[in-house]
């Protein structure tokens, strides 16, 4: 459908907002082609040599690691086994993580959880490149990682990680809501040997 | 002097909490009333339908599972009907059964979930929803007991199911069955006449019958609009003409009448598998199908009642391992059709809630 | 239980209404020259005692030579059902005419045949692509894709 104001110029045109966002699709699809490196700086061990910056790092990290809120990010069926360990049989309020934010600027965590098309990957990176610092993403389920049964296709990306650093992977198909939280206390230990030197860098 | 206005797009995102999934909506408001939409989909494509032709009759059935990932038994039974429907084969009694229990099982698990996530939508944030997991999380573990998996289960196989039921199944499924009215009877008592689910829901998004039929509605959709139509009864797959049920109509199709069928559909389904359990013979549970297995030429299309609506698998096979043309038919994508109708004329705010009440997968939709 | 009906009587009474219309016809289902499909569809919508007001479902198969398009439908007054199938030939821009005037439920199935398969249908509204993204080249689910 189209909308034309009185002079009669296009205020919204379906079509072009299709083009427009068929292009962004080709560009990111021709820019995406190589992994993404993981995000390892947690692993220096030479710069923690300062006692006092050690204490601070330690409180500051105690503090984000015990109330990391994730973004809505449900994609397919992983989503489900997500909804399950936030429901209250596999509690993630034990965690401080309940708190499931809609806005990706008041969250810390993006939960991958499910099949990342090529169409929804403009979003996925505009949803990432919203969030605050410091921000931590974890792969959940095979086709996240790799893009699991649907890796042949000619619309799968083939693993999130072409499109955002990646933390944490969790596999599965889907990953138990048990294998979730391994998954998200490995995440909150990732979390507790980050330094500031480190961050600043 | 009259204000000058003009109407204003807006964009209900792929990314969104009460989407369902990735879903995007371009709504034309003119104020907050809705005065165009127009449905975006695609953004969860992943090709199953030609990633199938490489793969064999077996290999395909974890493909089913991830398409209504909340219905997978339901996926799995009618692509195994379709297959055995194109090559003539017969399944075990006890076979028979069991896909019956589990299908109703299914069911429940469904709706579940359907009806809590449309009661988020509405407003009451997670508390029914929180409730409806509890008692999914019970159906869950009955699934795992048999298949070892809680979500995607690829249990049923060409020709019967893929193990027999442990020895604890039965007893749990039957503690589970005797409550399953009591609890039913529990979310109506807090939700059947609560004020503010009527006002918003009762008269919102009415989808008329000449209109229902017309898009090729099925499911709850349709049955909510008055037509009585169920493939239970109107073309009875399986042994489910053994099986006595009524079969809940409404009668304006709105988003309460939407709710109202999907509430008696589970009381339906608990009544058919306490039928099934008293019936349950003994023997085989799967029959003699070789590893790799070649159809005859020719093409089938096999369908069943799913949660969701008509799940129709269409089957063209040229007698080699893989088959020639694997389609399905979705019930959500096509439910979706009418939602333009349902719309326009509301505010922003009941959009959501008639699209809630659908209660579409988006993996469906998409494929 | 739904009845299949059998193409043949089908056919012979589509060929008494149409002549020329019918290219073959078995137990299972009936083809039907394209050029002739809205006129018999719009027959066996209307026609007393067959009803056809309910479309199950559209799919398209390529064969190589030929694209093959299949309508199931259904009846939901008389409970019976039939398969009835048409065909278009050329690989480059393949067309058939719509049938959104008669059943609404074609309306996404069609866009999603044009979008896989690649088969233009005229008389729709709003014939785009609708699970790939605009400036996707190619169909994929033709058997010469990749």
């Amino acid at each position: 459908m189209e909308i034309k104001d009185e002079a009669g110029i296009y205020v919204y045109s379906d079509k072009e907002l299709d083009r427009t966002e068929g292009k962004a699709i080709e560009a990111m699809m021709a820019h995406c082609q190589q992994p993404i490196s993981d995000p390892d700086a947690w692993l220096d061990e030479e710069l923690r040599r300062n006692i006092l910056l050690t204490t601070v790092d330690a409180a500051l990290n105690w503090a984000r690691r015990s109330s990391v809120w994730p973004v809505t990010f449900g994609l397919a069926c992983c989503a489900f086994e997500m909804i399950a360990m936030a429901a209250s049989r596999f509690d993630i309020a034990r965690f401080g993580m309940e708190v499931y934010r809609a806005s990706p600027r008041q969250a810390d965590l993006m939960v991958v959880a499910g099949t990342l098309t090529w169409k929804m990957a403009p979003q996925l990176r505009r949803i990432y490149d919203q969030m605050a610092e410091p921000k931590w993403v974890l792969a959940m389920g095979a086709c996240a990682i790799s893009g699991g049964t649907f890796a042949q296709s000619y619309s799968v990306v083939p693993g999130v990680n072409r499109i955002i650093p990646v933390d944490v992977y969790v596999p599965g198909c889907p990953p138990r809501p048990e294998a979730l939280l391994y998954g998200i206390r490995m995440l909150h230990n990732k979390i507790a040997k980050r330094s500031i030197i480190s961050e600043s860098r | 002097m009259a204000l000058k206005t003009e109407p204003f797009v807006i964009n209900i995102g792929p990314q969104h909490p009460s989407t369902h999934g990735v879903f995007r909506m371009r709504l034309t408001l003119d104020g907050e009333v809705v005065i165009d939409l127009e449905p975006v989909i695609g953004y969860l494509h992943r090709g199953i339908e030609k990633l199938a032709e490489g793969r064999t009759y077996t290999q395909n059935i974890p493909f089913t599972d991830r398409l209504d990932y909340l219905a997978s038994m339901s996926n799995n039974l009618a692509y195994v009907l379709a297959v055995e429907k194109l090559a003539g084969i017969s399944v075990p009694e006890r076979a028979e059964y069991l896909r019956v229990i589990m299908a109703e099982l299914q069911r429940i698990a469904s709706h579940l979930v359907g009806v809590g996530c449309f009661l988020n939508d509405c407003g009451a944030f997670f508390t029914p929803l929180l409730y409806m997991i509890r008692e999914r999380e019970k159906i869950l573990d009955l699934f795992d007991m048999v298949c070892g998996q809680r979500l995607t289960y690829n249990y049923m196989r060409i020709g019967g199911v893929s193990h027999d039921i442990p020895d604890e199944f039965l007893p749990a499924l039957d503690k589970f069955v005797r409550e399953m009215s009591g609890f039913i009877d529990e979310y109506d008592q807090l939700l059947a006449k609560n004020e503010i689910l009527l006002a918003r829901t009762k008269g919102v998004g009415i989808l008329p019958k000449e209109l229902a039929i017309n898009i090729s509605a099925s499911g709850p959709v349709l049955r909510s609009s008055g037509v009585k139509w169920d493939i239970r009864k109107a073309d009875p797959y399986s042994i489910y003409d053994r099986f006595e049920f009524e079969i809940p109509t409404g009668s304006v199709g709105d988003a309460y009448d939407r709710y109202w069928v999907r509430v008696q559909e589970m009381r339906q389904s608990v009544r058919i598998i306490q039928q099934a359990m008293e019936q349950l013979p003994s023997g085989e549970v799967l029959s003699e199908v070789p590893h790799l297995f070649h159809p005859p030429v020719g093409e089938a299309y096999g369908h069943i009642e799913a949660p969701k609506g008509e799940l129709g698998f269409y089957l063209v096979s040229d007698n080699s391992i893989a088959p020639y043309r694997f389609h399905i038919r979705a019930p959500s994508l096509i439910n979706l059709t009418a939602l333009r109708d349902m719309i326009i004329g509301w505010k922003l705010a009941d959009a959501i809630i008639v699209f809630g009440s659908i209660d579409i997968c988006l993996a469906e939709v998409d494929r | 239980m739904t009845v299949a009906l059998s193409g043949k009587e089908i056919a012979t009474k589509l060929e008494e209404q149409f002549p020329g219309s019918i290219v073959e016809s078995s137990q299972e289902s009936l083809v039907v020259n394209s050029e002739f499909l809205l006129p018999v569809a719009t027959f066996l919508k209307d026609a007393p005692g067959l009803d056809f007001n309910y479309l199950t479902s559209i799919t398209a198969v390529d064969y190589y030579d030929y694209f093959e398009v299949v309508y199931q439908l259904t009846s939901i007054e008389h409970n019976h059902s039939l398969i009835v199938k048409t065909r278009c030939y050329g690989r480059d821009n393949p067309t058939i005419p719509s049938v959104v005037s008669l059943w609404r439920g074609a309306d996404f199935q069609e866009r999603e045949i044009y979008d896989l398969m690649g088969i233009r249908f005229d008389g729709h509204p709003n014939m785009k692509r609708i699970f790939l993204w605009d400036g996707f080249q190619g169909h994929p689910l033709r058997k010469d894709y990749l």
